[in-house]
């Protein structure tokens, strides 16, 4: 499959040139590739320099990332960026960063109360214990609910640019498809088989040998849960269906781009792969890719390469040169030598991602390469020099 | 004498995503395999990956034997409720099966934990039948969900109890709940790198498996363990090395820049006590009892089979010592 390109003078040639185009980011990637990190790098960047309200809205941030925001905490409700946390890193932002946090549960009830017909019906829903699970711990409504959040957040008008961070999938696409589903799932006539039989408590022929095998295995008392749950849910039904079409509408909207997030190790590397060929199937628009951690260039300059061969091979007569040098002559040698080694070592991690990168940056229209930082994220401060490091032009 | 980890019957194995999950768990099945269990590796999360640790192609429900005493499977929730009506309901599979399978999405989509139980109930079941003589694992070794899911995972049978109060299910939760608290039989193992957050999401989970789940935790494998370059005095030498007039000289006599590979260094020594210290703060969070096993770095071209021998081969060595 070849992925469609733009041509060449139309193509957004920055990280900043995409956003600065953009309503919504979407930043995706498999787990632990920094995708929360470089959504509120990204978010920290474009209120310092484009301006506007930028909302970060992440899915399960680390307390060190709250407080390199300058917040305690956040949650479901947007909470702006105090200016201080930009202060302090030295910069004056042009327009104000708010993060938020998305509560799956807190959302769920939120949506339930919107869609019901009525209190009652609402309260039902709320103490169905189907519900509590299915709100609670079921995976999938996460990546639903996220879209949902992202939704109804953009329609508020509140902000210039909305940056996503999504949930931890099992499959990096599942969030994509989520509002697809939740439309197939409510409109879907099994639902309402389903639910016939308690309605109108005559037995529909089509169900019997489900509900027989059902019972005998699940129990009468569980099939009445679930039936009692979708009866309920069926009453919002329409308001469920309309919404997740213009969820997964707004997905595909031109102001909306995805950002691809991974690292250059073999596993995330090939999620990416994997992700972008998803995206393009699904006529997602693929803004940029930003790999993270990854080695710096001189690992693969030859002459550096030369040096550290040397290294390794005659490091009593290197040693020789700098002995005057130092405090204790008799440990140069091996000190020279480990440093060869760790070069060369070091190296063949490099060459690997340098292949594994040329391979995946065919297709995005901005790649973005984030050096390894020997040390962790604190503070603004390190969160916009990581911001630099993506923003730049990347040619 | 295997080591006391592979002498349970099941061993669960988690972490967070990207820190080398499926690496260990593959590596722990060619170890047991090596001393002799005959090894049953299963990968819940269907994605093949796994098969790529052992260089054997995709793997399916039906295990396959990839090296000598190890199979290899992958779990698929869909084959395991027809091998549960088949086995449990005495029902003829497909034929009368095809509705239920739609159904079966559907309420396993609105039930959490239908999914879940069949998955775990499914590695249960192996372990018992091995248990009682009817099948002949010595060692399951489960890549299972992420840390993310984990206690999901491990917490269903118990979850469908409290939902599901009649019926044939909840007469079998009860022995899938069994295996799994069973301290001898069943242990989770978590992986992580010692990298922040990694550190962070075991160190939560090593509680929550506690508080939520009734397995229990025997280890902990920190996964990329930069080598320590310098000892203390060579660290002084080698900064005295980073000065201008030794980085002059070692220009002189080796023809080309040494900036370069001197920064090299520099990087790997701050990478590594970074790294250090996120191991100490792993070691000071969790019970002193639970062991950390320490896998080194592979600087290695390769990921397949050979990656995997190489940390078959460290974890070995952790093991000796546990």
């Amino acid at each position: 499959m070849t992925p469609k390109r733009r041509k060449d003078d139309e193509r957004a040639t920055s990280l900043e040139h995409l956003l600065a185009a953009k309503e919504i980011a979407i930043v995706c990637g498999s787990g632990g590739v920094g995708k929360t990190t470089t959504a509120a790098a990204a978010g920290a960047m474009a209120a310092a320099s484009l301006g506007g309200k930028v909302l970060v809205v992440t899915v399960d941030p680390a307390r060190r990332l709250a407080n390199a925001l300058g917040l305690e905490g956040f949650g479901n409700k947007e909470k702006p960026v105090p200016p201080d946390a930009f202060k302090q890193a030295g910069v004056e932002p042009r327009g104000e960063l708010w993060a938020a946090m998305l509560d799956t549960k807190e959302s769920w009830d939120a949506l339930i109360h919107l869609h019901a017909p009525d209190a009652a019906t609402a309260q039902r829903i709320l103490e169905n214990p189907l519900y509590q699970n299915v709100s609670g711990r079921f995976v999938q409504s996460h990546d639903y609910i996220a879209m949902e959040r992202l939704y109804e957040i953009h329609t508020g008008g509140e902000y210039d640019l909305i940056i996503v961070d999504t949930p931890p999938t099992r499959n990096a696409i599942d969030f994509l498809e989520a509002p697809e589903r939740m439309a197939d799932f409510f409109s879907s006539r099994f639902l309402r088989w389903l639910t016939a039989p308690a309605r109108s408590r005559v037995i529909n022929f089509a169900s019997r040998p489900f509900y027989q095998i059902a019972d005998r295995i699940l129990g009468t008392q569980f099939l009445q849960d679930i039936s009692e749950f979708f009866m309920n849910f069926q009453t919002m039904y329409d308001g469920f269906v309309e919404r997740a079409r213009a969820v997964d509408r707004l997905l595909h909207d031109r102001r909306t781009t995805f950002i691809v997030v991974s690292t250059l190790e073999h596993v995330p590397a090939r999620e990416a792969e994997f992700f972008i060929d998803a995206l393009d199937e699904r006529h997602f628009p693929l803004g940029a890719l930003v790999l993270n951690k990854v080695l710096p260039e001189y690992f693969l300059d030859d002459d550096a390469t030369l040096v550290a061969q040397r290294l390794c091979a005659d490091a009593p007569e290197v040693a020789h040169a700098v002995e005057s040098l130092v405090s204790n002559p008799q440990m140069v040698p091996p000190v020279l030598r480990e440093v060869g080694e760790s070069y060369l070592n070091f190296q063949v991690v490099a060459k690997r991602e340098q292949e594994q990168r040329s391979e995946l940056a065919k297709v995005p229209e901005v790649v973005a390469t984030v050096p390894y930082f020997d040390t962790d994220i604190y503070d603004m401060g390190g969160l916009l020099d990581l911001g630099f490091q993506i923003w730049g032009r990347h040619d | 004498m295997a080591p006391p980890l592979l002498d349970r019957k099941l061993v669960f194995v988690t972490g967070k995503g990207g820190v080398g999950k499926s690496t260990i768990a593959a590596a722990l099945s060619v170890l047991a395999a090596q001393h002799g269990k005959r090894t049953l590796a299963c990968e819940i999360d269907a994605k093949g990956n796994l098969a790529d640790f052992f260089e054997a192609g995709p793997t399916d429900y039906t295990p396959r034997e990839v090296q000598p005493n190890l199979f290899a499977m992958s779990m698929d929730t869909e084959a395991s409720l027809q091998e549960y009506l088949r086995l449990q309901m005495r029902l003829p599979a497909i034929a009368r099966i095809g509705p239920l399978a739609r159904a079966f999405e559907f309420v396993a989509t609105a039930a959490p934990g239908v999914r879940e139980i069949l998955t775990v109930g499914k590695i249960c079941w192996e372990v018992r039948e091995s248990l009682e003589g009817r099948a002949a694992w010595d060692l399951v070794v489960v890549d299972a969900a992420a840390t993310g899911h984990i206690v999901g995972q491990l917490a269903a049978p118990q979850a469908i109890n409290e939902l599901v109060h009649v019926g044939l299910i909840r007469q079998q939760t009860g022995w899938v709940i069994d295996v799994l608290s069973n301290k001898e039989t069943t242990g989770l193992v978590v992986v992580t790198t010692p990298e922040e957050m990694p550190v962070n999401e075991t160190i939560e989970l090593s509680q929550r498996v506690e508080d939520e789940t009734d397995v229990v935790l025997s280890a902990i494998v920190v996964n990329r363990v930069l080598p320590e370059l310098f000892g203390r005095q060579e660290e002084e030498v080698f900064e005295e090395l980073r000065q201008p007039a030794a980085v002059g000289a070692l220009r002189e006599a080796v023809g080309n820049p040494a900036e370069p590979v001197l920064e090299a260094a520099r990087l790997a020594v701050t990478m590594r006590r970074t790294r250090a210290g996120h191991i100490e703060r792993l070691r000071s969070s969790i019970d002193p009892s639970i062991p950390l096993l320490y896998v080194p770095y592979v600087f290695m071209r390769a990921h397949g089979f050979r990656t995997t021998r190489q940390v078959a081969e460290a974890l070995s060595a952790e093991l000796s010592y546990e």
